[in-house]
This record gives structure tokens, sequence and C-alpha cells, in this order.
């Protein structure tokens, strides 16, 4: 199997409309629903566990399709064809129906990318009245050139109590500044846990009456402010 | 100082271990419910008349009533993806109490005589996934979980299921679909999933606040429970309270106390010392409301009738310095990000709803694109499978309502403005593509 040569980007005009020729890559003689030869597609065994337990926990084996590419993106940087084949291949449905499923969800990546560091920089209504966009374009200067660290703009991603905030790799940091930036990049690079006094998990909670008398919600969270 | 119910000392160190949650009284509901036939606990939430926290507020002792009878596979479905822009309740009931809502799952789940169940938890929320799966295999270790509860002979399993950014997902039946392993696209509706949700069997599903109250409501009784708040919103809600706040975060409160409470006395009001310009009252899909509106109760009903809602209680403040048209935009751009695309109203109107208001930008926009803009909105509401259209059309149609003389002066400016540098940035379509060039999709 091979779909490789497809464009992974379509050009299209300002006004929406595909360029001419487009799809000239698509290759029609293909059958479009055939399930990937198991004795021909090669699967790391890591991965054809992670698949077949995945599948092991619904009562559809189907259900395991998000889990499946997930694990395939983490092994691969993103749902390749590659990785879509092997998981297709131990799920026994066809690469179409799961490139269906990747394109639906903005956490499977379908443009190439090495194995990367994910920065989800939240871009939704209260993180931008508090300053979101300056802190995605530090974001995005302060990554520039770099391959393995991804950077994109997320729509809400439930943590507008500590806005601007970003998620790297699942953890959530904020609120953060654009001066951020820079040394979000370099601990990523470093290999260090990212601004870990702005974490959430040190976050407490804010309802003063949830904490038993005498100890006072504000104090420990008053300097994100 | 009023007794909080979920929020009680929730940072509570180890409070998301088994031994801490157990010491502090947990899974003595679910014994509780165990030694209770199903019927009286499906009483007691009858009873306690607790209405859905994920937005809808339909009652959830009437929605389990609602599934058929008999020993068919019948599954309970947590909808743990809150993705809802300003909402973040769940994230830290999860977050800091896992095993309320593993104890509230079972309960409710025996109630409707189910015997599986899922947690379906958005894919961003992975330092929570981590915690709700470790507390469903502590749960299971313990025998909360899993065959023969404590010896009752009752078996209920749980499966924490991950999404992967999809707004959707949220939606009851884009996230059934989601979880059977297709594109998160919404369902046509009837049949309701109490009849045929998830692999086509009876399905329950529930937010993860309404269901961390289920073990409250058993400890306390219903008829205990239903003396909170007010006659129609029964219980105390928690509160995300974000934006022009001094302390944005999560409060809980007991249903029907004055907004303005929430706002100014608990989250501070806004640091910048400037009065509220607008709010939304319960997450982005709700109509905005303005600083008039400040003493309106915190409920189901006082929000309905002042033309709003509740929502996911989730509140965003804006002050006077904001301006309506960049959250306007910020709107639409979601929900247009958002639309599945399975409706032509929702995907077409949002679409055209964001390029509307980025005409305001450019100063391509005339006074006439408001009313245009309204009627798109009037269009989108109840003509879609889901209600996702409708939470652009809502807000959007709220604002130009009543700010359309800031919008006017926005169009005017920005017209103004336009024609100091005439057509730089205004391309009009298909001419200057060619000179352009062909530009990477997004």
């Amino acid at each position: 199997m091979s779909f490789t040569n497809r464009p992974m980007s379509i050009p299209r005009y300002r006004h929406g409309s595909r360029v001419p020729g487009w799809d000239d890559a698509v290759d029609l003689t293909k059958p479009p629903a055939t399930v990937p030869d198991p004795a021909t597609t090669e699967v790391p065994e890591e991965l054809r566990a992670t698949v077949e337990a995945a599948m092991a926990k619904y009562p559809d084996k189907r259900s395991a399709a998000i889990p499946a590419l997930h694990a395939a993106q983490s092994m691969h940087g993103w749902c390749s064809p590659e990785a879509i084949d092997q998981v297709a291949a131990v799920m026994e449905v066809t690469p179409a129906y799961l490139e269906a499923v990747a394109t639906f969800y903005d956490m499977l990546e379908t443009e190439p990318r090495p194995i990367h560091d994910d920065v989800y920089v939240c871009t939704n209504i209260s993180c931008s009245i508090l300053g979101a966009d300056e802190l995605f374009a530090a974001m995005l200067q302060a990554a520039e050139g770099d391959a393995t660290i991804h950077v994109s703009s997320f729509e809400c991603l439930g943590a507008c109590d500590l806005a601007p905030m970003a998620s790297v790799n699942g953890e959530y940091i904020g609120p953060l500044d654009p001066s951020d930036a820079p040394r979000i990049v370099e601990q990523l690079r470093a290999g260090q846990a990212v601004l870990p006094d702005k974490n959430l998990r040190v976050r407490p909670c804010q309802d003063p009456n949830s904490h038993p008398e005498g100890h006072n919600g504000d104090a420990p969270s008053s300097e994100s402010h | 100082m009023p007794k909080l119910l979920l929020f009680d000392n929730i940072d509570e160190p180890g409070l998301a271990t088994l031994p801490v949650y157990e010491r502090r009284g947990g899974y003595q509901s679910l014994r509780k419910s165990l030694s209770m036939s199903r019927e009286d606990v499906l009483q007691q939430l009858l009873d306690s008349g607790i209405r859905g926290r994920g937005g809808a507020g339909f009652p959830t002792g009437r929605k389990i009533s609602f599934l058929p009878k008999g020993d068919m596979q019948k599954y309970l479905v947590c909808n743990a993806d809150e993705s809802e822009p300003g909402t973040f309740k769940d994230r830290e009931l999860m977050q800091k109490s896992p095993h309320m809502l593993v104890e509230g799952v079972i309960i409710a789940a025996y109630a409707g005589n189910i015997s599986k169940a899922f947690i379906y938890i958005r894919g961003e929320y992975q330092v929570q996934a981590d915690l709700v799966e470790q507390a469903i295999a502590d749960a299971t270790a313990a025998g909360y979980v899993g065959e023969n509860i404590l010896d009752s002979g009752v078996s209920i399993s749980l499966v924490l299921h991950r999404g992967a950014g999809a707004y959707i997902c949220g939606e009851e039946t884009g996230l059934l679909d989601s979880l059977e392993g297709k594109r998160g696209n919404p369902r046509l509706k009837p049949p309701f999933p109490a009849l045929e949700g998830l692999y086509d069997g009876p399905t329950l599903i529930n937010n993860v606040e309404t269901l961390a109250t289920v073990p409250h409501i058993i400890r306390m009784s219903g008829a205990e429970y239903a003396k909170l708040g007010t006659e129609g919103s029964t219980g105390t809600k928690l509160v995300s309270i974000s934006g022009d706040v001094a302390r944005p975060g999560n409060y809980e409160v007991e249903l029907g106390i004055p907004s303005r409470e929430i706002i100014y006395g608990l989250a501070g009001g806004p640091p910048s010392g400037l009065p509220v310009k607008f709010w939304f009252p319960g997450g982005s899909s709700a109509p905005v409301l303005t600083g008039d509106d400040l003493e309106i109760p915190y409920d189901f009903d006082s929000m309905a009738k002042a033309g709003s809602m509740l929502g996911s209680g989730a509140i965003i403040i804006a002050d006077e310095s904001r301006r309506v048209l960049d959250t306007a935009f910020k709107l639409a751009k979601f929900y247009a990000h958002e639309s599945c695309g399975k409706c032509v109203p929702c995907r077409e109107g949002t679409n055209w709803t964001q390029k509307m208001l980025q005409r305001i930008y450019t100063g391509e926009a005339t006074p006439m694109d408001l009313d245009l803009m309204a009627s798109v909105q009037e269009q989108i509401i109840g003509n879609c499978l889901c209600v996702l259209g409708d939470a652009m059309a809502m807000p959007i149609g709220s604002m130009v309502e009543k700010f359309r003389p800031e919008l006017e002066a926005e169009i005017e400016a920005a017209r103004a403005a336009n024609e100091a540098a005439p057509l730089e940035d205004v391309v009009p379509m298909g001419v200057a593509d060619e000179l352009a060039g062909p530009l990477p999709v997004h």
C-alpha cells in the first residue's frame, strides 16, 4: 500500500477554491477499501500489543480507533500512511476508515512531523481577553525552525482560570506571559519540567469555603494573579 | 461559612488516592445504595430534584427512569468531554477527587440496572485521565468496581475512554459516535439515547458534576438535598469564572444566589476596577448579559427568564475596556472550526458569520451586514441535528442586538481607516489570485 505521494496540503486560491490539479496525485486505480494484508504489513510489537489491548476493552473493536491512532502517532510522530496501515492491519479495518477518524480530531496529526513535543496555546475567549494572541505569536517565534517542537493554537483547553495558558505535552501551565516563551522552549530542549511553578497541579482550589478553617485558599496562589 | 458538598476540603493532600477518600467516608454511599433496592436509589435521585450539570439542565432522576426496564444490555456514559469555552469545573473535580466520580458512576449504574459504564474524557485532559484511570484501577482492586461489587452480586464494569480533541464530542450523540470509534457526528433524534444509544443499546449519559453529586445525595437523602438551592434548581453548583476577574477559578455556590455575589463577592470583580461590560452566564453558548443584569439570581429558571441560560455554569467576564467585536469574532471562529459539517445551516452559517465579522475588521462591512448577520443566526437556530449552530447563533445574535451602536461605530471606523489606505488588504474575489499565488490551506 502506498499513498505517500498524495498532496499533504491542498493549495487554494484566496477565495477558497482549490487550485486545478489538486487531485492529480490521487491514485484512482487503487482499491479504496482493502484491509492491509497482515502477512506483508510489518507492525512493531509494542504497537500491536497496545492496539490489541485497547480493542479488548470495548464490546466493538472499532471503539479502539482513537486510542490506537494515538499510540501510532506517538511512535511515528504523526498519523502517517505507514502508521495508519499498521493500525488498520491489527484492527482489520480499512485505512480509509482510520483516515476519516484521524482527520476529524485536532490532536491527531495528519501533516508530516517528526516525533515532537506538543505545545497547545489556548486562543479561545477567556485566554484571548487576557492576551493569548500575543502569547501564541511569542511561542511561534521562540520555537521557529525547530521541527521537534510543534506549537499550535487550540480551542478552549478547559483551564480559563490559568488564562492565558498553554498545554505542554499534556501539562497545563499558566498564567503565562509572552516573555515565558523562550524559557518554555529552552526547558523542552533540555528535557526538563516546563515552568513547574506555573503548573496546574500546584494550584489550589480558589473557593475559600473549600478549605478547612484557619487556612486561606488565596494565600498560596496570590502570586499567580 | 457555608458547608460545601463537592468542594469540601478538596485540596486535602492525597484525596485522589483510595485510602484518603475512604477515610473521609468514601464509598459508604455505594455500600448504602447496594443495601437499598434499585427503585429506592432512583427515588432518592428523583426526590433530590437535581438537574443535569452539563448544560441542558434535564432532571437526572427522570433521565434514568426513561431507560427501558428489563435485562437487556444497557450502558452508562459519563460525559467528561468538558470543552465548552469557559468551563473547567469537571477538570478540578476529576483531578482532585476522581473517586467521587467513580463512586457516583457506579451508584447511578446500579440505579439504572446498567452493567457497562464508560467515562469519555477529552483528550487534552491527560493528567486528569491518568488520575481517573488510576482511581478506577484502585477501586476495582478494592472491589468497588467490576464483578460482584462488595459481594452484592451486582457487576458493573467501568472503562475510561480518551477523546482526541473535538468540541462536538461533548454533544451526547456525537460523543456516542466518537466512543464507537467514528467521527464524532451527532445523530438524528429521536431515537433518543435512552432507547437507542451506544452500540444501539439504551444509554444513560450524564455529566461529571452530576454523577459526582450522586454519592452526596445518597448520603444526605434526596429530600435533604432538595432543601438546598431554589425550588426549580435544587442543590449546589460548581461555577467556573474567568476573564476579567481578580480571582478566576471554580466556586461551589448554592443555586439562586445573586450573580453579583459570585462575580464580585467570590471572584473579586474586574481587577481594572472598570464596570462589567458583558458576561456569559453559562459558557460561550449562552446569550450575553450586560452589566445591568448582575442582580439576576444564579439558577436555571432565572437565567432562562432573563433570555440566557445557566448552561454549564461557566461565567466569562469582560470589562469596559474590551471590544465586543473581538469576542464575537473569536466565538464565530471557534464554532466554525468545531462544526462537524453534517448540517448545512451550521456548517455554512458559522463560516459565513466568521467571514462577515472579518469584513468588519478589514473595513469592507456596512451596517447592513449586521442585519444580515442577525438573520443568518435566526436561520441556524432550530434547524440542525444538534445545538452547536444554535450555540453560536444565540450569543452572536444577542451581541448584535445589545451592542449594535458599538458594532456600527466599529464598522464606520474601519471603513474610514480603509479608505485612507485604499484596497491594500482588501482583495476582491478572484481578481488578484493569480498575482497573489495559491495560498497553502490552513
